[in-house]
């Protein structure tokens, strides 16, 4: 074996990322120093990107398991969904926060599709994407910048690809000035029968690199090169001479490697030298012995390069060779997570700042006088208003599935051809919530995830996640990060929602010269649920004059973490808002069998900006004004605009309205009539608050000034 | 009536239409391969689709003299011969590079892409993609381009407003064709166009996407429809 020139020690180890611990663990499982290439590849397999070493302890408390999980002829599926029809769905979401936040566009573009080669390389055709993002302060020029910028990247790659971006999120708040979020959801569908399940069985199967060909072609655009690969790679499992397959990522064809063979304890032989110099758009495929040519072919037909560079072996390792000479050997086994990369439980305490959450008390606020003058403050936050300068750069409607483009429901809604169903998708975590209470406030970003499907007419199946936090080595953001994994769980099991593979993201955080300021603890929820048939589509927006408005659920007098008590008091450190597990599964299961009974003209749950804002995007949309009273034995600011969880606003036909009652009343519902979809304006408790166009204007209008300037 | 729906490489949209085509409107559709150099199975009174092809042509090559797939050229014979072809999006950008129809179209004035429904108002009806169209309709389809501004020349402009060539322009819900209903600030508010002829069709709108009642948008369909009835009358008429 090839010995490199300097003596390996800690040093270069440190040098490589990796600590003296983790160095000296290396050398006491191999026998041996490492080499160079040996130490490189440590440094990559052992990182936090790859290994999750200081989160996966809590990841594993997650549940994994549930009904919904394909099964077929005897074995799980962990990543698919049995959607019925002879049908599976997988999804999975990824971070690319950290070449976002230095380098926008080239670098977010290329992690926004890599995310597609995640769903393809399992035989899945990505049918739906997803952005769930983080941005500073609004006002901030250098905001202004990196959202276009990051907006543009992901459309430009995201657009060329054929995959619509349905939905997603997008927040504004300080704490990301320095540290923005981008992270990217892909949901894809596949035929349970013509699954790649990645058993690389039987050795001397050869290992293939596929890429786009360099040369004469090399101008061609990012996406055409992933579209192709994507078109190819599902031809080419219908060859049924694939045996495993995975995409090369952002760690690097190693990892690629040890995924594909660690699964079945096999090993794998890789020459170097014969590894293209391709950064973009690569994928290892392993086929059968003697059926090579059929993937050959295809591959070719797409004008793609499809190069040998290796093969299984028996021997449980992964060997590089270069030059005819071994130059790196090294167990499967000790490089991948599960193995024996290290598995970190981090100390973690209570912040310091929850005891300024605990001091807050709702006494303290006055009701405003002028609720109008409130209503419009709130009403034109950059976290309230339409999101559609961002969106209308995203093709959403490509593939002929998007249900949503003219009436929009609380969960994106994407038809699935040839079967009468269709998916619920959304992405949903209010980091607010999660700053104030961890554990609450991700419980609650699974319930809202739930109650968006829910209210679109779909069923909940499973989760996905990315977790975004910021240092690890801090015990207070761990103290987040275990409060978050554990209310995350707690959730999930409480909706069956079993939790897929996700991301993780640590690090993100803000330095300034006397401190390090973290992000709030953002744990971004993907979540797919599924209509039976399609004719369950529930929208958002009013549909008729003279339909009655009701909210069903519990009202408080509660403000907590509101987007009221941050924009109109400047109030930081307040509680999560009112939450309660069994209230929201209850609401929800009540919300499903009305919409099952075809009672509801539309739902729309009370979320960010409180019940007023829920009216007016329902008023917005179907182009209808509203008459309300509000409950006098509530603040009015907290009736409006407070933000407690588990109630949602239906409309429906005043003939309906006895059917509707008694159907509460005997499920013991607790419930608020409104009052009614009126004439153009908005009027609450008599109060004219003004004609819906001019709330439009302002809902439709306001990013695009602050973020433009017109 | 036949349908051809020529495919690229990276053809997404041109798989929209084929569905909309085979799947909602039940016709008979020929997949064509951009690569395809003659089109020896269609005739004059069948229609071929274009609906992507940009990177393709992008990718094939950068030089003046060869900027298109092959099969362009066949597409050229066929229109010059009375054949109908519809162009929509990327489409209609290749039909007027390839010279049938007249103008071009530039970078949005936003620069931005932009996706969303947008309404439309039909123009003319003596056309065979709007014939079953009621000019006093306001449609609602869906937009999704960086580069459709359309721009010609001002005699262009008067010779196909005279011979009611230009077939939809970008109006407001109530059907006012004013500033603030160009979504991309195309001459005009134009939207789509034909030829002198009657048998070239650009659309940016894509008809395809607002075609099923699944996707709370229908009004695509009118133009399919409206190409149906006029084929076949004009079989009747032999």
């Amino acid at each position: 074996m090839q010995q490199s020139e300097s003596p390996i020690t800690v040093e270069t180890a440190k040098k490589l990322g990796l600590s003296s611990d983790e160095f000296e663990r290396i050398c006491e499982m191999l026998g041996r120093i490492p080499n160079n290439t040996e130490l490189s590849i440590f440094s990559v397999m052992w990182s936090e990107e790859c290994s999750f070493k200081n989160s996966i302890f809590w990841l594993k408390t997650l549940p994994r398991e549930g009904k919904s999980i394909l099964k077929r002829a005897g074995k799980e599926y962990p990543n698919l969904i049995d959607i019925g029809d002879g049908l599976a769905c997988t999804f999975l979401m990824e971070s690319q926060n950290y070449p976002s936040s230095i380098e926008p566009d080239q670098e977010t573009g290329t992690r926004v599709s890599g995310i597609h080669r995640n769903i393809f390389a399992m035989g899945a055709r990505p049918i739906a994407s997803m952005n769930s993002l983080r941005f500073g302060n609004i006002e901030s020029n250098h905001t202004k910048d990196i959202v276009k910028t990051v907006v543009k990247g992901i459309g430009d790659y995201g657009n060329g690809i054929g995959v619509p971006t349905v939905g997603g999120e997008a927040y504004f708040n300080n704490s990301y000035n320095q540290n923005i979020l981008v992270n990217a959801m892909s949901v894809g569908i596949v035929n349970a029968g013509d699954l790649d399940s990645n058993i690389v069985e039987g050795s001397e199967n050869p290992v293939f690199i596929v890429s786009a060909r360099t040369g004469e072609e090399a101008s061609c655009s990012y996406p055409f090169q992933e579209k192709t690969l994507l078109e190819a790679t599902l031809e080419i499992i219908k060859t049924g001479s694939v045996i495993g397959m995975q995409k090369i990522g952002k760690a690097g064809i190693t990892e690629s490697m040890c995924q594909i063979i660690s699964k079945n304890a096999m090993g794998m032989r890789i020459d170097l030298d014969k590894i293209p110099a391709i950064e973009v758009s690569r994928m290892l495929v392993v086929a059968k012995k003697g059926e090579e040519q059929a993937i050959l072919d295809t591959y070719a037909e797409w004008d793609l390069s499809c190069e040998q560079i290796g093969e299984v072996t028996d021997t449980g390792q992964c060997e590089f060779w270069s030059n005819d000479e071994k130059i790196a050997e090294l167990p499967v086994e000790m490089l991948v997570k599960g193995g024996g990369a290290p598995v970190y439980e981090r100390a973690f305490k209570k912040p310091r700042y929850t005891k300024n959450i605990s001091k807050f008390n709702i006494r303290q606020i006055s009701t405003p006088k002028d609720i109008i003058k409130v209503a419009k403050k709130v009403f034109s936050s950059p976290n309230i208003v339409s999101r559609r300068w961002i969106y209308e750069q995203y093709d959403s409607m490509v593939g002929t599935n998007s249900m949503g483009s003219v009436e929009p429901s609380d969960a994106a809604l994407v038809r699935i051809k040839g079967t009468n169903k269709a998916l619920a998708i959304t992405t949903d975590c209010n980091s607010a919530y999660v700053y104030a209470d961890p554990y609450v406030g991700t419980m609650i970003a699974v319930a809202e995830a739930s109650r968006n499907i829910i209210c679109s007419g779909g069923i909940p199946v499973a989760i996905t996640n990315c977790l975004n936090f910021g240092d690890p080595n801090d015990p207070e953001v761990y103290w987040q990060f275990v409060h978050a994994i554990k209310g995350m769980g707690d959730a999930c099991r409480k909706f069956r929602t079993p939790v897929l593979e996700g991301d993780v993201s640590f690090y993100n955080q803000s330095i300034f010269e006397d401190k390090t300021e973290s992000i709030y603890p953002t744990p971004v929820i993907g979540m797919v649920g599924i209509l039976e048939d399609v004719d369950l589509k529930t929208t958002l927006n009013f549909k008729s004059e003279g339909d009655l408005i009701y909210m069903l659920g519990n009202s408080y007098n509660d403000v907590g973490s509101s987007e009221y008590l941050r924009t109109w008091h400047g109030i930081q450190y307040s509680p999560v808002p009112h939450f309660d597990m069994h209230e929201e599964y209850e609401i929800q299961s009540r919300i499903k069998e009305l919409i099952n009974q075809g009672l509801l003209e539309s739902a729309h749950d009370v979320s960010e900006g409180g019940l007023f804002v829920n009216l007016m995007e329902s008023a917005i949309v179907g182009g209808f004004g509203f008459q309300v009273e509000t409950v006098e034995t509530f603040k009015k600011d907290a009736f409006l605009f407070g933000e407690s969880q588990s109630r949602i606003v239906v409309s429906i036909q005043p003939n309906r309205e006895d059917d509707l009652q008694n159907f509460l009343i005997s499920n013991n519902v607790s419930f608020t009539k409104l009052g009614e979809v009126f004439g153009n304006e908005a009027i609450i408790d008599e109060i004219n608050f003004g004609s819906i166009e001019e709330w439009k204007r302002v809902y439709e209008n306001t990013l695009s000034e602050k973020i433009e300037g017109k | 009536m036949k349908f051809g729906v020529v495919l690229f490489p990276e053809s997404n949209c041109g798989r929209d239409v084929l569905h909309v085509l085979r799947t909602v409107m039940k016709q008979e559709v020929v997949e064509l391969w951009h690569k395809d150099t003659a089109l020896p199975d269609f005739s004059v009174g069948d229609c071929l689709v274009l609906s992507d092809g940009f990177a393709s042509r992008d990718n094939i090559g950068s030089e003046e003299n060869t900027p298109f797939s092959p099969i362009i050229n066949a597409v050229i014979d066929f229109a010059n011969n009375g054949g109908y072809v519809l162009g929509i999006c990327n489409g209609f950008q290749l039909l007027c590079e390839a010279g049938l129809l007249p103008g071009k179209l530039l970078k949005n004035e936003s620069q931005k892409f932009i996706c969303k429904n947008v309404h439309l108002k039909t123009m003319t009806n003596h056309t065979a993609i709007t014939s079953q169209i009621d000019p006093d309709l306001v449609l609602k389809i869906p937009i999704a381009h960086e580069q459709g501004r359309y721009h010609a020349e001002e005699t262009v402009v008067n010779e196909m407003d005279t011979n009611e060539q230009i077939l939809f322009k970008y109006c407001d819900e109530h059907g006012v064709i004013n500033t603030a209903a160009n979504p991309n600030g195309t001459l005009a508010n134009i939207a789509g166009i034909c030829n002198k002829n009657r048998n070239v069709f650009g659309l940016m709108p894509k008809p395809e996407r607002a075609s099923e009642a699944i996707l709370g948008n229908t009004d695509g369909r009118l133009l399919f429809d409206s190409l149906l009835t006029t084929a076949k009358v004009e079989m009747a008429a032999g």
